[in-house]
Protein backbone atom coordinates (compact mmCIF):
# COMPACT_ATOMS: atom_id res chain seq x y z
CA UNK A 1 0.00 0.00 0.00
CA UNK A 2 1.26 3.50 -0.77
CA UNK A 3 2.23 5.79 2.06
CA UNK A 4 -0.68 8.13 1.55
CA UNK A 5 -3.09 5.24 1.24
CA UNK A 6 -2.03 4.14 4.69
CA UNK A 7 -2.41 7.67 6.03
CA UNK A 8 -5.95 7.94 4.70
CA UNK A 9 -6.81 4.53 6.06
CA UNK A 10 -5.62 5.53 9.54
CA UNK A 11 -7.32 8.88 9.34
CA UNK A 12 -10.72 7.51 8.30
CA UNK A 13 -10.64 4.29 10.30
CA UNK A 14 -13.10 5.53 12.98
CA UNK A 15 -15.91 5.80 10.39
CA UNK A 16 -16.25 2.09 9.46
CA UNK A 17 -15.60 1.20 13.11
CA UNK A 18 -18.53 3.38 14.14
CA UNK A 19 -20.83 1.92 11.51
CA UNK A 20 -19.92 -1.60 12.61
CA UNK A 21 -20.45 -0.71 16.24
CA UNK A 22 -23.83 0.89 15.61
CA UNK A 23 -25.12 -2.36 14.06
CA UNK A 24 -24.35 -4.65 16.92
CA UNK A 25 -26.27 -5.05 20.14
CA UNK A 26 -29.31 -6.74 21.59
CA UNK A 27 -31.26 -5.41 18.61
CA UNK A 28 -29.20 -5.72 15.40
CA UNK A 29 -29.62 -3.00 12.79
CA UNK A 30 -28.43 -3.51 9.19
CA UNK A 31 -25.71 -1.14 7.89
CA UNK A 32 -27.98 0.23 5.16
CA UNK A 33 -30.62 1.08 7.69
CA UNK A 34 -28.07 2.91 9.80
CA UNK A 35 -27.07 5.31 7.02
CA UNK A 36 -30.70 5.85 6.17
CA UNK A 37 -31.75 6.44 9.75
CA UNK A 38 -28.85 8.74 10.52
CA UNK A 39 -29.60 10.75 7.43
CA UNK A 40 -33.25 11.05 8.33
CA UNK A 41 -32.52 11.95 11.93
CA UNK A 42 -30.17 14.70 10.86
CA UNK A 43 -32.10 16.12 7.95
CA UNK A 44 -35.65 15.16 8.88
CA UNK A 45 -38.19 13.29 6.79
CA UNK A 46 -38.89 9.58 6.57
CA UNK A 47 -40.53 7.37 9.10
CA UNK A 48 -39.03 4.79 11.35
CA UNK A 49 -40.23 2.98 14.46
CA UNK A 50 -39.82 4.89 17.71
CA UNK A 51 -37.79 2.14 19.40
CA UNK A 52 -35.15 2.04 16.65
CA UNK A 53 -34.82 5.78 16.91
CA UNK A 54 -34.27 5.49 20.65
CA UNK A 55 -31.77 2.65 20.40
CA UNK A 56 -29.72 4.46 17.83
CA UNK A 57 -30.03 8.02 19.06
CA UNK A 58 -30.18 7.60 22.84
CA UNK A 59 -28.09 4.48 23.37
CA UNK A 60 -25.68 3.51 20.64
CA UNK A 61 -24.70 6.82 19.04
CA UNK A 62 -23.71 8.59 22.28
CA UNK A 63 -21.83 5.51 23.33
CA UNK A 64 -19.88 5.33 20.06
CA UNK A 65 -19.09 9.05 20.19
CA UNK A 66 -17.97 8.83 23.81
CA UNK A 67 -15.80 5.80 23.02
CA UNK A 68 -14.15 7.80 20.24
CA UNK A 69 -13.51 10.78 22.50
CA UNK A 70 -12.07 8.60 25.27
CA UNK A 71 -9.89 6.60 22.86
CA UNK A 72 -8.64 9.82 21.30
CA UNK A 73 -7.83 11.42 24.66
CA UNK A 74 -6.00 8.38 26.04
CA UNK A 75 -3.97 7.78 22.88
CA UNK A 76 -3.03 11.42 22.35
CA UNK A 77 -1.93 11.73 25.96
CA UNK A 78 -0.01 8.45 25.67
CA UNK A 79 1.91 9.69 22.62
CA UNK A 80 2.60 12.99 24.41
CA UNK A 81 3.84 11.40 27.63
CA UNK A 82 6.06 9.01 25.69
CA UNK A 83 7.70 11.95 23.93
CA UNK A 84 8.17 14.28 26.88
CA UNK A 85 9.50 11.52 29.13
CA UNK A 86 11.65 10.18 26.26
CA UNK A 87 10.28 6.75 26.82
CA UNK A 88 8.13 4.65 24.52
CA UNK A 89 6.93 2.41 27.35
CA UNK A 90 4.78 4.79 29.37
CA UNK A 91 1.23 6.08 29.29
CA UNK A 92 -1.24 7.79 31.60
CA UNK A 93 -2.05 4.51 33.29
CA UNK A 94 1.55 3.50 34.02
CA UNK A 95 2.56 6.98 35.18
CA UNK A 96 -0.32 7.16 37.66
CA UNK A 97 -2.25 9.95 35.92
CA UNK A 98 -5.28 7.69 35.60
CA UNK A 99 -5.27 6.73 39.29
CA UNK A 100 -4.85 10.38 40.15
CA UNK A 101 -7.87 11.28 38.07
CA UNK A 102 -9.80 8.37 39.59
CA UNK A 103 -9.18 9.68 43.09
CA UNK A 104 -10.38 13.10 42.04
CA UNK A 105 -13.56 11.60 40.57
CA UNK A 106 -14.21 9.41 43.61
CA UNK A 107 -13.72 12.36 45.96
CA UNK A 108 -16.00 14.50 43.90
CA UNK A 109 -18.76 11.87 43.68
CA UNK A 110 -18.49 11.04 47.37
CA UNK A 111 -17.94 14.35 49.09
CA UNK A 112 -18.14 17.29 46.71
CA UNK A 113 -21.08 16.67 44.42
CA UNK A 114 -21.40 20.42 43.92
CA UNK A 115 -18.00 20.89 42.27
CA UNK A 116 -17.40 20.01 38.60
CA UNK A 117 -15.97 16.50 38.57
CA UNK A 118 -13.57 17.13 35.65
CA UNK A 119 -11.79 19.96 37.41
CA UNK A 120 -11.06 17.93 40.55
CA UNK A 121 -10.02 14.94 38.44
CA UNK A 122 -7.71 17.20 36.44
CA UNK A 123 -6.03 18.64 39.53
CA UNK A 124 -5.45 15.32 41.23
CA UNK A 125 -4.21 13.70 38.02
CA UNK A 126 -1.72 16.56 37.65
CA UNK A 127 -0.64 15.99 41.22
CA UNK A 128 -0.05 12.30 40.48
CA UNK A 129 1.97 13.13 37.35
CA UNK A 130 4.07 15.59 39.28
CA UNK A 131 4.71 13.08 42.09
CA UNK A 132 5.77 10.36 39.63
CA UNK A 133 8.11 12.69 37.81
CA UNK A 134 9.63 14.07 41.02
CA UNK A 135 10.11 10.57 42.45
CA UNK A 136 11.75 9.24 39.30
CA UNK A 137 14.07 12.17 38.68
CA UNK A 138 17.60 11.60 39.88
CA UNK A 139 20.40 14.03 39.05
CA UNK A 140 18.44 15.63 36.25
CA UNK A 141 17.80 12.31 34.49
CA UNK A 142 14.63 10.28 34.40
CA UNK A 143 15.65 6.63 33.90
CA UNK A 144 12.97 4.29 32.58
CA UNK A 145 13.09 1.87 35.49
CA UNK A 146 12.66 4.62 38.09
CA UNK A 147 9.90 6.15 36.05
CA UNK A 148 7.90 2.93 35.85
CA UNK A 149 8.54 2.13 39.51
CA UNK A 150 7.54 5.62 40.55
CA UNK A 151 4.39 5.24 38.48
CA UNK A 152 3.59 1.96 40.23
CA UNK A 153 4.14 3.55 43.64
CA UNK A 154 2.04 6.61 42.90
CA UNK A 155 -0.72 4.47 41.34
CA UNK A 156 -0.80 2.21 44.40
CA UNK A 157 -0.90 5.19 46.73
CA UNK A 158 -3.78 6.85 44.91
CA UNK A 159 -5.60 3.52 44.56
CA UNK A 160 -5.37 3.11 48.34
CA UNK A 161 -6.85 6.56 48.78
CA UNK A 162 -9.67 5.60 46.43
CA UNK A 163 -10.33 2.51 48.59
CA UNK A 164 -10.50 4.81 51.61
CA UNK A 165 -13.10 6.90 49.88
CA UNK A 166 -15.05 3.73 49.07
CA UNK A 167 -15.08 2.75 52.74
CA UNK A 168 -16.25 6.13 53.90
CA UNK A 169 -18.86 6.79 51.27
CA UNK A 170 -22.52 5.90 51.66
CA UNK A 171 -23.53 2.58 50.04
CA UNK A 172 -25.71 4.13 47.33
CA UNK A 173 -22.82 6.03 45.92
CA UNK A 174 -20.42 3.11 46.45
CA UNK A 175 -22.07 0.99 43.76
CA UNK A 176 -21.67 3.69 41.15
CA UNK A 177 -18.03 4.36 42.11
CA UNK A 178 -17.14 0.66 41.91
CA UNK A 179 -18.82 0.12 38.56
CA UNK A 180 -17.24 3.19 37.12
CA UNK A 181 -13.73 2.42 38.40
CA UNK A 182 -13.68 -0.82 36.43
CA UNK A 183 -13.54 1.22 33.28
CA UNK A 184 -16.73 1.11 31.34
CA UNK A 185 -18.65 3.16 28.83
CA UNK A 186 -22.00 1.79 29.97
CA UNK A 187 -22.99 5.13 31.48
CA UNK A 188 -22.58 6.91 28.16
CA UNK A 189 -25.19 9.48 27.21
CA UNK A 190 -25.30 12.92 25.66
CA UNK A 191 -24.75 14.54 29.06
CA UNK A 192 -21.44 12.70 29.49
CA UNK A 193 -20.38 13.86 26.03
CA UNK A 194 -21.28 17.46 26.84
CA UNK A 195 -19.33 17.25 30.12
CA UNK A 196 -16.12 15.58 28.93
CA UNK A 197 -16.14 16.41 25.20
CA UNK A 198 -14.97 20.03 25.33
CA UNK A 199 -12.04 19.19 27.66
CA UNK A 200 -10.96 16.29 25.49
CA UNK A 201 -11.20 18.36 22.33
CA UNK A 202 -9.22 21.18 23.96
CA UNK A 203 -6.52 18.78 25.16
CA UNK A 204 -6.23 17.07 21.79
CA UNK A 205 -6.16 20.40 19.99
CA UNK A 206 -3.26 21.66 22.12
CA UNK A 207 -1.30 18.45 21.56
CA UNK A 208 -2.08 18.45 17.85
CA UNK A 209 -0.97 22.07 17.40
CA UNK A 210 2.28 21.51 19.26
CA UNK A 211 3.01 18.10 17.76
CA UNK A 212 6.25 19.06 16.03
CA UNK A 213 7.73 20.34 19.28
CA UNK A 214 7.34 16.87 20.77
CA UNK A 215 10.14 15.74 18.44
CA UNK A 216 12.45 18.34 19.97
CA UNK A 217 11.40 17.57 23.56
CA UNK A 218 12.06 13.88 22.96
CA UNK A 219 15.75 14.72 22.34
CA UNK A 220 16.30 15.39 26.04
CA UNK A 221 16.51 18.57 28.10
CA UNK A 222 19.96 19.82 27.17
CA UNK A 223 19.52 19.29 23.45
CA UNK A 224 16.01 20.63 23.26
CA UNK A 225 17.25 23.76 25.03
CA UNK A 226 20.13 24.07 22.57
CA UNK A 227 17.57 23.94 19.75
CA UNK A 228 15.78 26.91 21.32
CA UNK A 229 13.01 25.15 23.22
CA UNK A 230 12.01 26.51 26.65
CA UNK A 231 12.02 22.98 28.03
CA UNK A 232 10.47 23.45 31.47
CA UNK A 233 7.61 25.59 30.25
CA UNK A 234 6.82 23.51 27.17
CA UNK A 235 6.99 20.14 28.90
CA UNK A 236 4.71 21.59 31.57
CA UNK A 237 2.25 22.70 28.92
CA UNK A 238 2.16 19.27 27.26
CA UNK A 239 1.82 17.59 30.64
CA UNK A 240 -1.13 19.87 31.43
CA UNK A 241 -2.76 19.05 28.10
CA UNK A 242 -2.26 15.30 28.60
CA UNK A 243 -3.61 15.39 32.16
CA UNK A 244 -6.59 17.42 30.99
CA UNK A 245 -7.55 14.80 28.41
CA UNK A 246 -6.96 11.88 30.74
CA UNK A 247 -8.93 13.46 33.57
CA UNK A 248 -11.89 14.17 31.30
CA UNK A 249 -11.79 10.63 29.91
CA UNK A 250 -11.54 9.05 33.35
CA UNK A 251 -14.41 11.19 34.64
CA UNK A 252 -16.84 9.61 32.17
CA UNK A 253 -15.40 6.14 31.66
CA UNK A 254 -13.32 5.24 34.71
CA UNK A 255 -9.85 3.76 34.38
CA UNK A 256 -9.26 2.23 30.97
CA UNK A 257 -5.68 1.08 30.81
CA UNK A 258 -3.15 0.28 28.09
CA UNK A 259 -4.82 2.15 25.23
CA UNK A 260 -2.41 5.06 25.54
CA UNK A 261 0.56 2.71 25.48
CA UNK A 262 -0.53 0.43 22.72
CA UNK A 263 -2.02 2.76 20.12
CA UNK A 264 0.93 5.17 19.66
CA UNK A 265 3.19 2.12 19.40
CA UNK A 266 1.18 0.56 16.62
CA UNK A 267 1.07 3.93 14.86
CA UNK A 268 4.84 4.31 15.16
CA UNK A 269 5.30 0.87 13.62
CA UNK A 270 3.15 1.99 10.69
CA UNK A 271 4.23 5.58 10.00
CA UNK A 272 7.55 6.03 11.83
CA UNK A 273 8.44 8.03 14.93
CA UNK A 274 7.78 11.60 13.68
CA UNK A 275 5.24 13.07 16.10
CA UNK A 276 3.76 15.22 13.38
CA UNK A 277 2.25 11.95 12.12
CA UNK A 278 2.17 9.95 15.35
CA UNK A 279 -0.09 12.45 17.14
CA UNK A 280 -2.96 12.76 14.65
CA UNK A 281 -2.96 9.08 13.72
CA UNK A 282 -2.84 8.01 17.37
CA UNK A 283 -5.96 10.07 17.89
CA UNK A 284 -7.88 8.44 15.05
CA UNK A 285 -6.60 4.91 15.64
CA UNK A 286 -7.25 5.34 19.38
CA UNK A 287 -10.85 6.28 18.60
CA UNK A 288 -11.18 3.23 16.33
CA UNK A 289 -9.62 0.85 18.83
CA UNK A 290 -11.85 2.09 21.62
CA UNK A 291 -15.05 1.83 19.58
CA UNK A 292 -14.21 -1.72 18.54
CA UNK A 293 -13.16 -2.77 22.07
CA UNK A 294 -16.37 -1.35 23.44
CA UNK A 295 -18.40 -3.19 20.82
CA UNK A 296 -16.78 -6.43 21.93
CA UNK A 297 -17.33 -5.47 25.57
CA UNK A 298 -21.07 -4.99 25.16
CA UNK A 299 -21.83 -7.85 22.76
CA UNK A 300 -19.37 -10.65 23.52
CA UNK A 301 -21.44 -12.12 26.32
CA UNK A 302 -25.11 -11.69 27.07
CA UNK A 303 -24.29 -9.13 29.73
CA UNK A 304 -21.73 -6.37 29.65
CA UNK A 305 -17.97 -6.69 30.27
CA UNK A 306 -16.24 -3.48 31.40
CA UNK A 307 -14.23 -2.32 28.39
CA UNK A 308 -11.18 -1.82 30.65
CA UNK A 309 -10.97 -5.59 30.89
CA UNK A 310 -10.86 -5.94 27.11
CA UNK A 311 -8.15 -3.31 26.68
CA UNK A 312 -6.06 -4.83 29.46
CA UNK A 313 -6.43 -8.31 28.00
CA UNK A 314 -5.04 -7.00 24.71
CA UNK A 315 -2.64 -4.45 26.17
CA UNK A 316 -0.76 -6.47 28.79
CA UNK A 317 0.41 -9.18 26.35
CA UNK A 318 1.32 -6.42 23.90
CA UNK A 319 3.51 -4.77 26.56
CA UNK A 320 5.29 -8.08 27.20
CA UNK A 321 5.78 -8.51 23.46
CA UNK A 322 7.40 -5.06 23.27
CA UNK A 323 9.70 -5.79 26.19
CA UNK A 324 10.79 -9.10 24.70
CA UNK A 325 11.25 -7.64 21.27
CA UNK A 326 13.32 -4.70 22.42
CA UNK A 327 15.12 -6.90 24.93
CA UNK A 328 17.42 -5.44 27.56
CA UNK A 329 17.47 -2.12 25.75
CA UNK A 330 14.02 -1.26 27.08
CA UNK A 331 15.28 -0.86 30.62
CA UNK A 332 18.12 1.50 29.90
CA UNK A 333 17.43 5.22 30.29
CA UNK B 1 31.90 36.68 17.37
CA UNK B 2 32.35 35.38 20.90
CA UNK B 3 33.67 37.61 23.65
CA UNK B 4 34.42 36.24 27.09
CA UNK B 5 35.61 38.62 29.76
CA UNK B 6 37.04 37.66 33.16
CA UNK B 7 34.79 34.64 33.39
CA UNK B 8 34.98 32.45 36.44
CA UNK B 9 32.76 29.60 37.47
CA UNK B 10 32.35 27.57 40.62
CA UNK B 11 30.50 24.28 40.66
CA UNK B 12 29.71 22.62 43.99
CA UNK B 13 32.09 24.99 45.73
CA UNK B 14 34.98 24.02 43.47
CA UNK B 15 36.46 26.56 41.13
CA UNK B 16 36.24 25.15 37.61
CA UNK B 17 37.08 28.15 35.45
CA UNK B 18 39.13 31.20 36.43
CA UNK B 19 40.01 34.42 34.69
CA UNK B 20 38.93 33.37 31.22
CA UNK B 21 39.35 36.11 28.64
CA UNK B 22 39.01 35.23 25.00
CA UNK B 23 37.69 36.37 21.67
CA UNK B 24 36.73 34.17 18.75
CA UNK B 25 36.41 35.86 15.35
CA UNK B 26 33.97 35.13 12.52
CA UNK B 27 35.37 33.12 9.63
CA UNK B 28 38.00 31.53 11.88
CA UNK B 29 38.39 28.27 13.72
CA UNK B 30 39.31 28.75 17.35
CA UNK B 31 40.51 25.59 19.06
CA UNK B 32 40.37 24.88 22.78
CA UNK B 33 43.23 22.57 23.66
CA UNK B 34 43.97 21.07 27.05
CA UNK B 35 44.12 17.90 29.11
CA UNK B 36 41.08 16.02 30.38
CA UNK B 37 39.29 17.96 33.09
CA UNK B 38 40.89 21.27 32.16
CA UNK B 39 37.46 22.86 31.67
CA UNK B 40 37.04 22.73 27.87
CA UNK B 41 33.54 21.28 27.84
CA UNK B 42 32.49 23.43 30.78
CA UNK B 43 33.57 26.52 28.87
CA UNK B 44 31.47 25.44 25.88
CA UNK B 45 28.50 24.84 28.16
CA UNK B 46 28.92 28.34 29.60
CA UNK B 47 28.57 29.71 26.07
CA UNK B 48 25.31 27.73 25.67
CA UNK B 49 23.91 29.55 28.71
CA UNK B 50 24.04 26.32 30.70
CA UNK B 51 25.27 28.11 33.82
CA UNK B 52 23.43 31.19 34.95
CA UNK B 53 26.39 32.52 36.90
CA UNK B 54 28.53 32.71 33.77
CA UNK B 55 26.11 34.68 31.64
CA UNK B 56 27.19 38.17 32.61
CA UNK B 57 30.73 37.63 31.35
CA UNK B 58 29.86 36.46 27.86
CA UNK B 59 28.78 38.35 24.76
CA UNK B 60 27.71 36.77 21.49
CA UNK B 61 27.71 38.98 18.40
CA UNK B 62 27.90 41.95 20.77
CA UNK B 63 24.82 40.89 22.75
CA UNK B 64 25.13 39.94 26.41
CA UNK B 65 24.24 36.28 26.89
CA UNK B 66 21.97 37.16 29.81
CA UNK B 67 19.74 39.19 27.49
CA UNK B 68 18.97 36.24 25.20
CA UNK B 69 16.12 33.75 25.57
CA UNK B 70 16.85 30.14 24.64
CA UNK B 71 14.96 30.76 21.45
CA UNK B 72 16.97 33.77 20.34
CA UNK B 73 20.16 32.12 21.54
CA UNK B 74 19.44 29.13 19.28
CA UNK B 75 19.26 31.48 16.28
CA UNK B 76 22.72 32.86 17.08
CA UNK B 77 24.56 29.82 18.35
CA UNK B 78 24.44 26.09 17.68
CA UNK B 79 26.32 23.34 19.45
CA UNK B 80 27.19 19.85 18.25
CA UNK B 81 27.02 17.70 21.37
CA UNK B 82 29.72 15.16 22.18
CA UNK B 83 27.44 12.32 23.19
CA UNK B 84 24.06 11.70 21.80
CA UNK B 85 21.55 9.19 23.07
CA UNK B 86 18.58 9.03 20.74
CA UNK B 87 15.37 7.35 21.89
CA UNK B 88 13.18 7.46 18.81
CA UNK B 89 14.61 6.43 15.42
CA UNK B 90 13.79 9.66 13.57
CA UNK B 91 14.74 9.94 9.93
CA UNK B 92 17.88 11.96 9.22
CA UNK B 93 15.78 14.56 7.39
CA UNK B 94 13.51 15.02 10.43
CA UNK B 95 16.53 15.44 12.74
CA UNK B 96 18.00 18.18 10.58
CA UNK B 97 14.58 19.82 10.25
CA UNK B 98 14.47 20.15 14.07
CA UNK B 99 17.23 22.77 13.73
CA UNK B 100 14.51 25.04 12.32
CA UNK B 101 12.40 24.93 15.48
CA UNK B 102 13.73 28.22 16.85
CA UNK B 103 12.64 29.91 13.61
CA UNK B 104 9.09 28.56 13.53
CA UNK B 105 6.23 29.87 15.68
CA UNK B 106 5.18 27.90 18.73
CA UNK B 107 1.91 26.58 17.31
CA UNK B 108 3.15 26.37 13.73
CA UNK B 109 4.62 23.72 11.52
CA UNK B 110 7.73 23.97 9.31
CA UNK B 111 7.02 25.55 5.91
CA UNK B 112 8.26 24.78 2.41
CA UNK B 113 11.10 27.22 3.03
CA UNK B 114 12.29 25.21 6.04
CA UNK B 115 12.30 22.03 3.97
CA UNK B 116 14.32 23.84 1.33
CA UNK B 117 16.94 24.80 3.92
CA UNK B 118 17.15 21.15 4.94
CA UNK B 119 17.60 19.95 1.34
CA UNK B 120 20.35 22.54 0.89
CA UNK B 121 22.17 21.29 3.93
CA UNK B 122 21.86 17.69 2.78
CA UNK B 123 23.54 18.81 -0.44
CA UNK B 124 26.29 20.82 1.25
CA UNK B 125 27.18 17.91 3.53
CA UNK B 126 26.72 15.42 0.67
CA UNK B 127 24.45 13.18 2.72
CA UNK B 128 21.35 13.10 0.49
CA UNK B 129 21.63 9.30 0.45
CA UNK B 130 21.08 9.26 4.23
CA UNK B 131 18.04 11.53 4.20
CA UNK B 132 15.41 8.82 4.67
CA UNK B 133 17.41 6.55 6.98
CA UNK B 134 16.74 6.32 10.73
CA UNK B 135 19.61 8.16 12.37
CA UNK B 136 19.92 5.47 15.01
CA UNK B 137 21.18 3.13 12.29
CA UNK B 138 23.96 5.12 10.67
CA UNK B 139 27.66 5.13 11.54
CA UNK B 140 29.24 7.43 14.12
CA UNK B 141 30.81 9.59 11.40
CA UNK B 142 27.53 9.90 9.55
CA UNK B 143 25.70 10.83 12.74
CA UNK B 144 28.30 13.53 13.44
CA UNK B 145 27.53 14.96 9.99
CA UNK B 146 23.79 14.84 10.67
CA UNK B 147 24.21 16.70 13.96
CA UNK B 148 26.35 19.32 12.22
CA UNK B 149 23.57 19.54 9.65
CA UNK B 150 21.02 20.14 12.38
CA UNK B 151 23.21 22.96 13.72
CA UNK B 152 23.51 24.51 10.26
CA UNK B 153 19.72 24.41 9.95
CA UNK B 154 19.60 26.81 12.90
CA UNK B 155 21.44 29.27 10.60
CA UNK B 156 23.66 30.35 13.46
CA UNK B 157 26.53 32.80 13.48
CA UNK B 158 28.44 30.84 16.08
CA UNK B 159 29.11 27.10 15.93
CA UNK B 160 30.44 25.14 18.90
CA UNK B 161 31.70 21.57 18.59
CA UNK B 162 32.74 19.39 21.50
CA UNK B 163 35.43 16.98 20.29
CA UNK B 164 34.04 16.59 16.78
CA UNK B 165 36.72 13.98 15.95
CA UNK B 166 35.66 11.62 18.73
CA UNK B 167 34.78 8.09 17.57
CA UNK B 168 35.81 8.90 14.00
CA UNK B 169 38.25 6.90 11.92
CA UNK B 170 41.53 8.26 10.55
CA UNK B 171 40.08 9.64 7.35
CA UNK B 172 36.83 10.95 8.79
CA UNK B 173 38.65 12.97 11.43
CA UNK B 174 40.29 14.99 8.71
CA UNK B 175 37.31 15.26 6.43
CA UNK B 176 35.04 16.53 9.18
CA UNK B 177 37.51 19.22 10.24
CA UNK B 178 38.09 20.17 6.62
CA UNK B 179 34.36 20.52 6.15
CA UNK B 180 34.08 22.70 9.25
CA UNK B 181 36.94 24.90 8.05
CA UNK B 182 35.24 25.31 4.70
CA UNK B 183 31.91 26.22 6.32
CA UNK B 184 33.62 28.72 8.60
CA UNK B 185 35.20 30.53 5.64
CA UNK B 186 32.22 30.39 3.31
CA UNK B 187 29.51 31.34 5.81
CA UNK B 188 31.71 33.57 7.99
CA UNK B 189 30.86 31.38 11.00
CA UNK B 190 32.59 31.85 14.30
CA UNK B 191 33.72 28.32 15.11
CA UNK B 192 34.92 27.25 18.54
CA UNK B 193 35.81 23.61 19.05
CA UNK B 194 37.66 21.39 21.47
CA UNK B 195 40.33 18.92 20.34
CA UNK B 196 42.59 16.40 22.03
CA UNK B 197 45.29 16.19 19.38
CA UNK B 198 47.68 19.16 19.14
CA UNK B 199 48.68 18.01 15.64
CA UNK B 200 45.07 18.42 14.50
CA UNK B 201 45.04 21.88 16.00
CA UNK B 202 48.24 22.73 14.08
CA UNK B 203 46.54 21.69 10.86
CA UNK B 204 43.17 23.36 11.28
CA UNK B 205 43.24 26.09 13.92
CA UNK B 206 43.37 29.79 13.09
CA UNK B 207 43.65 30.60 16.77
CA UNK B 208 44.47 28.37 19.75
CA UNK B 209 43.51 28.67 23.40
CA UNK B 210 45.41 26.44 25.83
CA UNK B 211 43.44 25.51 28.91
CA UNK B 212 45.01 24.04 31.98
CA UNK B 213 43.28 23.54 35.32
CA UNK B 214 40.51 25.96 34.48
CA UNK B 215 42.84 28.76 33.43
CA UNK B 216 44.08 29.94 30.09
CA UNK B 217 47.75 28.99 29.93
CA UNK B 218 48.39 30.69 26.61
CA UNK B 219 46.52 31.81 23.50
CA UNK B 220 47.34 33.06 20.04
CA UNK B 221 48.64 31.87 16.69
CA UNK B 222 48.85 28.04 16.60
CA UNK B 223 52.48 28.03 15.54
CA UNK B 224 53.44 30.31 18.37
CA UNK B 225 51.38 28.47 20.97
CA UNK B 226 51.65 24.78 20.14
CA UNK B 227 55.30 24.39 21.05
CA UNK B 228 57.00 21.42 22.72
CA UNK B 229 57.57 23.58 25.80
CA UNK B 230 53.91 24.58 26.18
CA UNK B 231 52.69 21.06 25.53
CA UNK B 232 55.13 19.62 28.03
CA UNK B 233 53.88 22.06 30.60
CA UNK B 234 50.14 21.53 30.28
CA UNK B 235 50.15 17.79 29.56
CA UNK B 236 53.04 16.91 31.92
CA UNK B 237 54.70 15.02 29.09
CA UNK B 238 58.05 15.41 27.37
CA UNK B 239 57.31 16.37 23.77
CA UNK B 240 59.45 16.74 20.67
CA UNK B 241 58.68 18.28 17.33
CA UNK B 242 59.68 17.40 13.79
CA UNK B 243 59.71 20.21 11.29
CA UNK B 244 59.60 19.26 7.63
CA UNK B 245 59.25 22.25 5.30
CA UNK B 246 56.00 23.91 6.34
CA UNK B 247 54.83 20.91 8.37
CA UNK B 248 55.15 20.35 12.06
CA UNK B 249 54.51 17.17 14.00
CA UNK B 250 54.53 16.69 17.75
CA UNK B 251 55.18 13.37 19.41
CA UNK B 252 56.05 12.17 22.93
CA UNK B 253 59.74 11.93 23.63
CA UNK B 254 59.75 8.50 25.30
CA UNK B 255 58.52 6.75 22.14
Amino acid sequence: MSRYGLHWLLLLSPVPAAVVSLQFGAYPIAPREIWQLLGEMLFGGGTYPEHIHDILWQVRLPRVILAMLVGMALSASGATLQAIFRNPLVDAYILGLSSGAALGCALSVAFFPGLPIQVIAFLSSLLAAFLTFALARTRGEVPILSLILAGVIVSAFFAALVSMVKLLVDPHKLASIVLWLMGSLSLADWVAIRQAGPWIVLSSLLIWLGRWRLNALSMGDAEARALGVEVGRERGLFLLAAALGVAAAVSVSGIIGWVGLMVPHVVRMMVGPDHRLVVPFSMTLGATFMVLSDTVARTFTGGEIPVGIITTLTGAPFFIFLLKQRGQESWKT
Amino acid sequence: MIEVESLQLQLNGRSVLQQINLRAQPGEITVLLGPNGSGKTTLLLCLCAHYRAAQDHIRLCRQPLSSLSYRSLARLLAMVPQDHNPVFPYQVREVILLGRISRVGFWSQPTAQDYEVVENILNILKIQHLADKPYTRISGGERQLVLIGRCLAQEPQVLLLDEPTNHLDFKNQYSILQLIAELARRQQLTVLLTLHDPNMALLFADYVVLLSQGRIAAQGNPRAIITPENMAQIYQLEVEMITEGDRRLLYPKFM
